[in-house]
């Protein structure tokens, strides 16, 4: 191969190698039932040091990504909080992660909603986009392995929890 | 002191004091540096993928608010851009910053400009030289007629020689 052609092949080459790095690092695809839930570490929405899902392994965590400027957030979070009194515990526990949000408004949500369980700010949206997340709010059940159990694309209601996630968490959901 | 007069000193204390007062609430209100229209066509809403000017979602409403704050306190736009970064991360910045690997997004083009010049320079002259005639512009070979052409001008001569 001439010198001009190995300059033309590895010239093609680098613009598809970009392109392509260029759709991967933009692309992202929603974790499925049965994988490995992410568990990067993450600031905790009041301050005080970091946290991640890997604290929580051996308990089942509803993991609610959200953020403060979504009404559909406002609407389920009365029954997260709900649910979380009902069945928070030693085994199971919400987990909120505050995503593309200012802390300010995120901090102010959670103290008119009332919100007891754990706070996770995830600003840059990262661990939404390794979630697959194409908007808010989305829930995913993890269970005690860290594997993702279900995936809930959307907001959830007192009765979607009483049916679909209580029968799962041990002692048929109290804790 | 005659009544008149005391009325007329305590007037004037009273409209100093409301002068001075005027003054230093003037000077504690702080001047805005920058304005919300300057920063939104620098930084991006998070959630729409545009700029935050062309945006309209409620995260970009939120943003714009925190935004006229910061702007409304007097804080510069290299602040106001720290404090988004601090709540969004780099990626809320529309310009790429000038180090690590943002910095080739302000290097790459340069260097393709110069190999582009270096490569249409080297072409032209290759080009001029190939449509150059042999012997440059006299039209005459450089070294002369070949030994097969010298002999055969010979043999020519020759049968006209008379």
């Amino acid at each position: 191969m001439s010198a001009r052609a190995a300059i033309a092949v590895l010239s093609v080459l680098a613009v598809v190698g970009l392109l392509t790095f260029g759709l991967l690092s933009k692309g992202s695809s929603r974790v499925a039932v049965g994988e490995a839930a992410p568990a990067s570490p993450l600031p905790r929405l009041e301050g005080g040091g970091t946290s991640s899902l890997a604290d929580y392994r051996g308990r089942w965590v509803l993991v609610n990504i959200w953020a403060s400027w979504c009404v559909p957030c406002r609407e389920e979070a009365p029954a997260l909080e709900e649910f979380q009194r009902d069945h928070g515990g030693p085994g199971f526990t919400v987990l909120g992660i505050d995503s593309r949000d200012l802390s300010g408004d995120a901090r102010a949500f959670v103290e008119h909603y009332g919100l007891s369980y754990p706070q996770l700010r995830d600003g840059n949206g990262d661990t939404a986009h390794d979630y697959g997340t194409t908007g808010v709010p989305e829930n995913y059940l993890i269970g005690p392995d860290g594997r993702v159990r279900q995936v809930i694309v959307g907001p959830v209601d007192t009765e979607y929890l009483d049916e679909q996630v209580a029968p799962l968490l041990p002692g048929g959901g109290r804790s | 002191m005659r009544p008149r007069l005391a009325l007329a000193v305590w007037l004037g204390v009273a409209v100093t004091l409301l002068a001075v007062g005027a003054l230093s609430a003037q000077a504690a209100t702080p001047r805005p540096q920058t304005s919300l229209s300057e920063i939104s066509a620098e930084v991006m809403c998070p959630v729409c993928g545009t700029l935050l000017e062309l945006a309209e979602s409620p995260q970009a409403q939120r943003e714009k608010a925190f935004v006229s704050r910061l702007v409304a306190a007097g804080r510069s736009k290299d602040e106001i851009k720290d404090a988004l970064v601090e709540e969004y991360g780099t990626e809320v910045l529309a310009l790429p910053q000038g180090s690590g690997f943002d910095l080739s997004a302000y290097l790459v083009p340069i260097v393709a400009f110069v190999i582009a010049a270096i490569a249409l320079a080297v072409g032209v002259l290759r080009w001029r030289r190939a449509g150059d005639p042999p012997g440059g512009e006299s039209g005459q070979a450089p070294d002369g007629p070949s030994a097969a052409d010298s002999e055969r001008l010979d043999a020519d001569l020759a049968r006209y020689d008379l």
